[in-house]
C-alpha cells in the first residue's frame, strides 16, 4: 500500500524567506529558514507568538493568502520544489501527501456538513475509490483514531462532538489519504491537558506505525520534548538553534533558548532554588528588527563588533547535530540550575482570612424568565458543589482544574459578581456569601479584589491608564483632590514597575504584559487582604509570563496579602503555591499543602493531571497515565464520584452510587475518594529525576 | 426544534393580539369621531348618538373589541366608509395585485443579488467586488419615488417606450408592470447583494474553508459544497425579512404609478380616514411582516444544524 | 446627577489627536472622502441658504421655465428652471436641504437617545427589563415602516414634531437592538467585571464602561440612519404626509410635478437628484467609516 521508503528527506526547506505585503510595506515573517525532516521523523518548531512558526506551516502548504508571498528559497517535498507549483499540482499534494492539523478543531470543521461527508471527500478526491469503499475506509479510520461508536459520529455534525473528539476527526481526515508528512499547528492548545495527552499519544502511535513524518508547531516546550526527535527554536522569523530535543533542551547554547527555559517553571525546582527569570525587553516589530543578531537588544551576552553583524547558523563541534545562530556560542555557558533539595521553607501560617463552608453555586443557562422574545429554554448547571476550604494570611492558595471544573465560578462568587446558592463564605470574620458586590461596603470591596485573565479585555479601551487607576483610588476613598490622587497613581505605577508616562497612555498602546501589570496595580490599590487572580498569565507568552508572576508574588509576599491563584497550569501552581485545591466538575477532589498534593498519596485525578503535563526538562521522567473517555458535560455530571467515568483506579459500583468520603492524610491533606487509604498511599510519584549526567 | 417553532408561533400570535388591541384603541376609543366619519361631517349630534346606539357602540370597550376580533377572524372587517362596500371584498383583489408585484420583484431580485453577492464575496477586493459594492451603495441611496422619477423621465418622457401609469384601466397589461417592478428591484437588490457578499467573504476566510482547500479539493467543490451553504444562511433571513421593507416600498410605488394594489388602498384609506379599512389593511400588513419574521426564524434554524441539533451531543 | 468623568489635562489634547487621527484615516478611504464632500456641500448650502442670492422659494414667478433660462425682466436667471407654480427650483432645492437636514438630524438624534437608553437597560439589566423592552421593540418593528408612519401621522397630524415622533417610533427599536447586542457582548469583558468588583453603579458602567466602547458600530449606524431618515422624510413629503407646505420639501416637489411631468421633467429630476445625492453622501461615509474601523 505504501511506497517503499525513498532516499533523502521528506521535506527540505532551503533558505526560505516569506514576507507579508501590507499597506505598511513588506513585512518579513520568516527569514533564511532551513529545515530537513527525514521519513518517520518528528520535528518540533518552537517559539513565542510572532516568531513566524505558523507561517512556515502555511508556506509549506503554499497557503499564504493574498498578502503573503515566498520571496526566496525552496521547499522540497520528496525532492520536488513546491514553490513554483500551480494550483492543480498543489491539489495533488495538499491533503494527499501532506496533511494538516489545526489549532481550533471546531473552527476547522464545516459546521453544516456531517462528519462523514467531510471525511469521504478525501478518499473520493485523492484515490479513485468507489463510495462504498471510501465509506469503509473512513469508518475504519475513525476507529483507528480511538473514537467510539464510529457510525454515530460518522452521521453527526461537528458541534455535537467534544473538542477532543473533533480533533481526532481532523486527524482521521488528515490520515485518510495516507500522507507522508503531517503538519500540526498547535494541535492541542485549545484542549484540556488530560485530553491533550491522549491526542499526543495517538499521533505518536500513528507516526510510528505508518512512518509518517511529523512537524509539530508549538509554543509549549514540554509538548515538543514529549513528541519530537529534533527541534528548531525560532525567534523573530529566524531559527536560532536546532538539534536533537534532548541535546538542545539538555544543553542549549543560544541565549534565547536559555532565556525561554529560565522563564518556565519546571517540576523539581521551586521559587527558592530557581526563581523564574523573564527575558528583558520585548519582541521587536518586524520593521524594527536590528541588522545584526535579532536577539541582540535583549541579550545579556551582547558584544558590539561581534553581535551587530548578521548571524549565521553554525554547527557545534564534537559530533553533535546541534546548530546555533550565535557568534558567541562557544563562550557562553549556562550556569548550572538549582535543584530542589527538600521541602520548601515552611512559612509561619497566618490568621485565617477566608473560610468557605459547603458553598454551592447553581446557575441557569439560557435566558430570562419569559423566553418568548429573547431566546431558548434554560437548564441548570451546578458549577460549585459543597466547597470547603480555608485560606490564611499571606498564603498563596492555588485552585487547579480543567475547563468546566467551576474554578472561575468560585472566583466570581467570592468577589460578589455572582451570588452563592447556598453555603457560607467568611472573609475576615464577615459573612459575604449572600452579598453581591453592589451591596458590599466600600471598605470590604477594597479589601477583596480580583485580577482578570484576558489582558486584552482587562482595561477599558476608551480611557487612559491614569484615568482608570485614578478612578479606583477615588472610588476606594484613598485620596482626594487631583494632586493627591495623581500621586497615589504614580505610586501604584511604581509598584508594578512601570514608568510614570504610562499615566497618559491608552490601553491599545500597551503590550499584554503591561496591561496585566496595570490590572495588578488596580487590584492592589486599596491595600487588599485577599486577591483573586483568575488565570492572570495564561494568555501571555512564557517570557512575559515569568515577569508578571514574579511581580505579582513579590508584591503579595511583601504585603502579606492572601493570593487565590486560579490556574490550569500545574507547573506554575507547583512553583508558587503554598497550598493547592484540585477541582473536578464543580467539586474539590483533593486539597492540601503543595508538597502534599504533588507527592503521593494522590487522588487518581490529580495523579492523571500531573502525569499529563508535558515537561520540558530532560532531567525529569514522567510516569504516563492516559485517561480514557471525554470530560463529562457540567450539565449532566455523573452520579456518585464525578470522576468515575474516566478513573483508571475505579473501585467498583460504589463509585457510581455514592459520593466519595473525604479522607485525611496528615495535618493538611484531604482526598475525596472511595479507595482505601493504604491503596491510595501505595501510588508512586509521577515525576522522577532521570539523573542525567551534568545536572546536579 | 418543534419547541422553538411553537414558541415563535406563540410570539407571533401575541404580537398580533397586542397590535390589534392598540389599533382598536387608537381608532375606536373616540366613538363620536367614528360616527362622524361614517355619517359625514354635517351629521348632527343626535344622528351620531342614534347611530352609535344602533351599532352597539355604547357597550363596554372590551366587549366591542372582542366582537371586532371575532368578526375579523371570520374575515369580516366591516364596511368601507368611502367605498360603501365590505372591506374584505375590497381587500382581497388589491392584495392579489400587490402579490403579483412583490412576486415579480422577488423573482428578479433574488437570483440577481445572490449571484452577484456570491461572485463578489468569492474574490474580495476584486474589480467585480468593488463595482458591486459601489453599485449597491448607489442604488440603495435612491429612494423609490426618486428612481421612479428618473425611470419615468427616461423611459416614458424621453424614449416613450413604456406607460407612465399602471392603473390597468384597460385590463391587465404587462408593460405597465415593468417600471414598478424595476423601481423596487433597484432599491432592494443592493442590500441583499451586500449581505450576501459580506457573508460569502466571511465564510471564504473561515478556517473550515482553509481545511477544505488544504484537503486538496478542487475549487468548484470548495465553493459549491463547503462555502455556499454556510454563506447563504444569512442572506436567506435577510430576503425573508425584506418582505417587510418591500411592503413600505410597495406603498410608494403603487401611489406613484397609480397601481391598484394593497399599498395604494391603505394609503387612500388613511388619507380619507376610512377607519375600518385602515384597521383591516394595517392588520394585514402587520401579519405579513410578523409572519415573515416567523418564517425567517424557523428557516434559520432549519438551515443551521448547530441550532437544529443543539443539545443532542454524541458523548 | 453624579459627574461621570473627571477630565484630566491630557484629555483635551488626546481628544484633539483622536479627531486628527480620525480625519487622517478618513483620507485613506476614497469612498468616505467622497461621502464627506457631498455632505459638506449640502451642509454648506443649508447653512448659507439665507445669505445666498436666491429668489423667495415660495414666490410664484414664471411657471415652467426650463433650466438656465432668463426671466422676463432680463436680469434673473433660473439656473434650474421653475416649477409648475412658477417658483425657482434652485431656491426651493437649497431651502429644502436646510429643512430636511434639520429635521432628519433632530429625528435621528431623538431616535438615538431613546434607542440607546432602551438598549443599555435591556442589555445590561437583562431579565424582565430585557423581556419587556424587547417585546416593545418587536411590537414596533412588526409594522412595516411606511405603514407605521401612515398610521401615526394620519392619526396625530403632520407637524414637524409629530414627524420626529414617528421617526423615533420607527427607528428607536432598531437602534435598541443594535445597542443591546453590543452591550451583551461588551458586558462580559473583564474591564466591566473589574468595574463591578470595585463597586461601580449601573449608571457608571452603562455610560463609561459600555457606551463609549460601542461607539464604532454606532457611528456607522448613525450615518446610515441619517440616510434612511432623509429617505423617510422625503417619502412622507412625496405622499403628502410630510412637513406642511408651502415651504419647500424635496419629496413634495416631485409629487407636485409628477402629473405634469412630461412638461416639467427638470422640476421632478432635480429634487430626485438632490435627495439621492444626500443619501448617497451618508451611505458612502458610513461605508468608508466601516471599512476604516475594520482595518484597525
Amino acid at each position: 500500500m505504501r511506497a517503499p521508503p525513498e532516499e533523502g528527506p521528506v521535506l527540505a526547506c532551503e533558505g526560505l524567506c516569506v514576507s507579508y505585503f501590507t499597506r505598511a510595506g513588506e513585512i518579513p515573517a520568516v527569514v533564511d529558514f532551513d529545515l530537513r525532516i527525514a521519513p518517520g521523523e518528528a520535528v518540533g518548531l518552537v517559539g513565542e507568538s510572532g516568531c513566524g512558526k505558523s507561517t512556515v506551516a502555511l508556506a509549506i502548504m503554499r497557503y499564504l493568502g493574498r498578502a503573503g508571498r515566498i520571496v526566496a528559497g525552496r521547499i522540497r517535498f520528496r525532492g520536488r520544489d513546491l514553490v513554483p507549483l500551480g494550483e492543480r499540482e498543489l491539489r495533488r499534494i495538499r491533503g494527499a501527501r501532506i496533511g494538516m492539523i489545526y489549532q481550533e478543531p471546531m473552527a476547522s470543521l464545516n459546521p453544516s456538513m456531517k462528519i462523514g461527508a467531510q471525511l469521504l471527500e478525501v478518499p473520493l478526491c485523492h484515490r479513485n475509490l468507489r463510495r462504498g469503499e471510501a465509506r469503509e475506509r473512513a469508518l475504519e479510520m475513525l476507529a483507528r483514531v480511538g473514537l467510539p461508536d464510529t457510525r454515530r459520529i460518522f452521521g453527526s455534525y461537528p458541534h455535537q462532538l467534544s473538542g477532543g473528539q473533533q480533533q481526532r476527526v481532523v486527524i482521521a481526515m488528515a490520515l485518510l489519504a495516507d500522507p507522508d508528512l503531517l503538519l500540526l499547528d498547535e494541535p492541542t492548545t485549545a484542549l484540556d491537558v488530560t485530553i491533550e495527552a491522549g491526542i499526543l499519544d495517538l499521533v505518536g502511535d500513528i507516526s510510528a506505525r505508518f512512518g509518517t513524518a511529523l512537524l509539530y508547531i508549538s509554543h509549549n516546550l514540554g509538548l515538543i520534548r514529549r513528541t519530537c526527535d529534533r527541534v528548531a527554536v525560532m525567534y523573530a522569523g529566524e531559527v536560532v538553534e536546532e538539534g536533537g530535543v534532548e541535546e538542545v533542551f539538555g544543553a542549549m547554547r543560544h541565549p534565547y533558548t536559555q532565556g525561554l527555559f529560565d522563564a518556565v517553571p519546571l517540576p523539581g525546582s521551586d521559587r527558592a532554588t530557581r526563581p523564574l527569570r523573564p527575558i528583558p525587553g520585548r519582541l521587536p516589530l518586524p520593521q524594527e528588527r536590528p541588522r545584526g543578531c535579532v536577539f541582540g537588544p535583549r541579550c545579556a551576552h551582547f558584544r558590539a563588533g561581534i553581535c551587530d553583524r548578521r548571524q549565521r547558523m553554525e554547527a557545534l563541534t564534537g559530533g553533535r547535530l546541534q546548530r546555533v545562530r550565535c557568534a558567541r556560542h562557544g563562550e557562553i555557558r549556562r550556569p548550572p540550575r538549582g535543584r530542589s533539595t527538600g521541602p520548601p521553607e515552611a512559612r509561619e501560617p497566618g490568621a485565617v482570612m477566608l473560610e468557605v463552608r459547603g458553598l454551592d453555586k447553581e446557575y441557569a443557562v439560557g435566558d430570562g424568565p419569559f423566553t418568548l422574545f429573547t431566546g431558548d429554554g434554560r437548564r441548570r448547571i451546578r458549577a460549585n458543589r459543597k466547597l470547603d476550604l480555608l485560606a490564611r494570611e499571606g498564603e498563596t492558595l492555588a485552585i487547579v482544574g480543567e475547563s468546566g471544573c467551576g474554578k472561575s465560578t468560585f472566583a466570581k462568587v467570592l468577589v460578589g459578581l455572582e451570588p452563592a446558592t447556598a453555603g457560607r463564605i467568611r472573609f475576615e470574620g464577615r459573612e459575604v456569601a449572600a452579598a453581591p458586590v453592589e451591596k458590599r461596603e466600600r471598605e470590604l470591596v477594597a479589601r477583596l479584589q480580583m485580577i482578570f485573565q484576558n489582558p486584552f479585555e482587562t482595561l477599558n479601551p476608551s480611557l487612559t491608564v491614569g484615568a482608570q487607576i485614578a478612578r479606583v483610588v477615588r472610588k476606594f476613598g484613598l485620596a482626594r483632590g487631583r494632586e493627591e490622587v495623581r500621586r497615589r497613581v504614580f505610586e501604584l505605577l511604581e509598584l508594578v514597575k512601570l514608568p510614570r508616562e504610562f499615566f497618559w497612555r491608552r490601553p491599545r498602546q500597551l503590550s499584554g504584559g503591561q496591561k496585566q501589570r496595570i490590572g495588578i496595580a488596580r487590584a492592589f490599590a486599596g491595600d487588599p487582604k485577599l486577591v483573586v487572580a483568575d488565570e492572570p498569565v495564561s494568555a501571555l507568552d512564557v517570557s512575559v509570563q515569568a515577569a508578571v508572576v514574579e511581580l505579582l508574588t513579590d508584591i503579595q509576599r511583601r504585603r502579606r496579602t492572601t493570593l487565590l491563584f486560579i490556574s490550569h497550569d500545574l507547573s506554575l501552581v507547583r512553583y508558587l503555591a503554598d497550598r493547592v485545591v484540585v477541582m473536578y466538575l464543580g467539586r474539590i477532589v483533593e486539597q492540601g499543602t503543595a508538597e502534599a498534593v504533588f507527592t503521593p498519596p494522590y487522588h487518581p485525578y490529580t495523579e492523571a493531571l500531573l502525569s499529563a503535563v508535558p515537561v520540558a526538562d530532560p532531567a525529569v521522567v514522567t510516569r504516563r497515565i492516559i485517561l480514557e473517555g471525554e470530560l463529562p458535560s457540567a450539565l449532566e455530571p455523573p452520579s456518585g464520584c464525578p470522576f468515575h467515568t474516566r478513573c483508571p483506579r475505579k473501585a467498583g459500583a460504589l463509585c457510581e452510587e455514592r459520593e466519595p468520603p473525604e479522607q485525611r492524610f496528615g495535618a493538611d491533606h484531604r482526598i475525596a475518594c472511595h479507595l482505601p487509604a493504604e491503596e491510595l498511599a501505595r501510588g508512586a510519584t509521577v515525576f522522577r529525576d532521570a539523573g542525567l549526567p551534568g545536572f546536579p | 426544534m418543534l419547541r422553538l417553532a411553537a414558541r415563535r408561533f406563540g410570539a407571533m400570535i401575541l404580537i398580533m393580539a397586542v397590535v390589534s388591541f392598540i389599533l382598536f384603541l387608537i381608532f375606536e376609543t373616540d366613538k363620536l369621531a367614528v360616527a362622524g366619519k361614517v355619517l359625514g361631517p354635517y351629521s348632527s349630534l343626535e344622528q351620531r348618538e342614534l347611530w352609535l346606539e344602533r351599532e352597539g357602540y355604547n357597550r363596554p370597550f372590551l366587549v366591542r373589541y372582542g366582537e371586532w376580533v371575532t368578526d375579523a377572524l371570520r374575515g369580516d372587517f366591516g364596511e368601507s366608509i368611502r367605498f360603501k362596500a365590505p372591506v374584505a371584498d375590497l381587500l382581497w383583489p388589491r392584495l392579489a395585485n400587490s402579490a403579483i408585484l412583490a412576486g415579480l420583484v422577488f423573482l428578479l431580485m433574488i437570483p440577481l443579488s445572490l449571484l452577484l453577492g456570491v461572485l463578489a464575496g468569492m474574490r474580495e477586493g476584486s474589480l467585480l467586488d468593488r463595482g458591486l459594492s459601489f453599485l449597491s451603495i448607489l442604488t440603495t441611496s435612491v429612494p423609490e419615488f426618486a428612481s421612479a422619477a428618473f425611470l419615468v423621465a427616461l423611459f416614458v418622457f424621453e424614449l416613450r417606450w413604456l406607460p407612465g401609469t399602471s392603473a390597468m384601466t384597460g385590463g391587465f397589461d404587462w408593460s405597465q408592470l415593468v417600471l414598478p417592478v424595476a423601481v423596487l428591484v433597484l432599491y432592494d437588490f443592493g442590500y441583499v447583494a451586500r449581505m450576501t457578499r459580506a457573508s460569502m467573504a466571511e465564510v471564504m476566510t473561515s478556517h473550515y474553508i482553509r481545511t477544505a482547500i488544504l484537503k486538496g479539493l478542487p475549487r468548484h467543490r470548495v465553493v459549491l459544497r463547503h462555502a455556499l451553504r454556510n454563506a447563504l444562511i444569512a442572506p436567506f433571513t435577510v430576503i425573508v425579512l425584506q418582505l417587510n421593507w418591500l411592503l413600505s416600498g410597495v406603498i410608494v410605488v403603487e401611489v406613484f404609478f397609480a397601481y391598484k394594489g394593497f399599498g395604494a388602498l391603505l394609503y387612500d384609506a388613511a388619507m380619507f380616514g376610512d377607519i375600518y379599512l385602515i384597521e383591516a389593511c394595517t392588520m394585514v400588513a402587520v401579519f405579513v411582516a410578523v409572519f415573515s419574521q416567523f418564517v425567517s426564524d424557523v428557516g434559520y434554524t432549519l438551515l443551521n444544524p448547530r441550532i437544529r441539533f443543539a443539545g443532542s451531543t454524541v458523548r | 446627577m453624579r459627574r461621570l468623568r473627571a477630565p484630566g489635562p491630557g484629555e483635551a489634547a488626546s481628544a484633539a489627536t483622536a479627531l486628527r487621527r480620525a480625519l487622517g484615516s478618513l483620507r485613506e478611504s476614497p469612498l468616505a472622502i467622497t461621502g464627506a464632500a457631498i455632505l459638506a456641500f449640502w451642509l454648506a448650502m443649508a447653512v448659507l441658504a439665507p445669505v445666498l442670492p436666491l429668489a423667495d422659494p415660495n414666490l410664484p414667478l414664471e411657471p415652467l421655465r426650463p433650466p438656465l433660462s432668463v426671466g422676463a425682466d432680463g436680469s434673473t436667471t433660473f439656473w434650474l428652471g421653475t416649477d409648475i407654480k412658477g417658483r425657482d427650483v434652485l431656491s426651493r432645492l437649497i431651502w429644502g436641504a436646510r429643512r430636511v437636514l434639520v429635521w432628519a438630524g433632530l429625528a435621528t438624534l431623538a431616535a438615538y437617545l431613546v434607542g440607546i437608553a432602551m438598549g443599555l437597560v435591556a442589555g445590561y439589566r437583562g431579565g424582565w427589563w430585557d423581556e419587556a423592552l424587547s417585546f416593545l421593540a418587536n411590537l414596533l418593528l412588526s409594522f412595516p415602516v411606511m405603514v407605521l408612519y401612515i398610521v401615526v401621522i394620519t392619526r396625530i397630524g403632520a407637524s414637524p414634531i409629530n414627524i420626529v415622533l414617528a421617526v423615533t417610533f420607527a427607528s428607536a427599536p432598531a437602534i435598541m437592538r443594535i445597542v443591546r447586542g453590543l452591550v451583551l457582548d461588551l458586558k462580559t469583558r473583564d474591564y466591566v467585571l473589574a468595574a463591578r468588583t470595585r463597586g461601580e453603579g449601573a449608571l457608571w458602567i452603562m455610560f463609561v464602561e459600555l457606551l463609549p466602547n460601542a461607539r464604532g458600530p454606532l457611528i456607522v449606524d448613525a450615518c446610515l440612519r441619517m440616510g434612511y431618515t432623509t429617505i423617510a422624510l422625503a417619502t412622507l413629503g412625496f405622499l403628502g404626509l410630510g412637513l406642511p407646505p408651502p415651504d419647500p420639501d424635496w419629496g413634495a416637489m416631485i409629487a407636485e410635478t409628477q402629473p405634469m411631468g412630461a412638461f416639467a421633467g427638470h422640476a421632478m429630476l432635480f429634487p430626485a437628484l438632490a435627495v439621492s445625492s444626500l443619501v448617497l453622501g451618508f451611505n458612502l461615509l458610513a461605508d468608508g467609516l466601516r471599512e476604516i474601523s475594520l482595518r484597525d
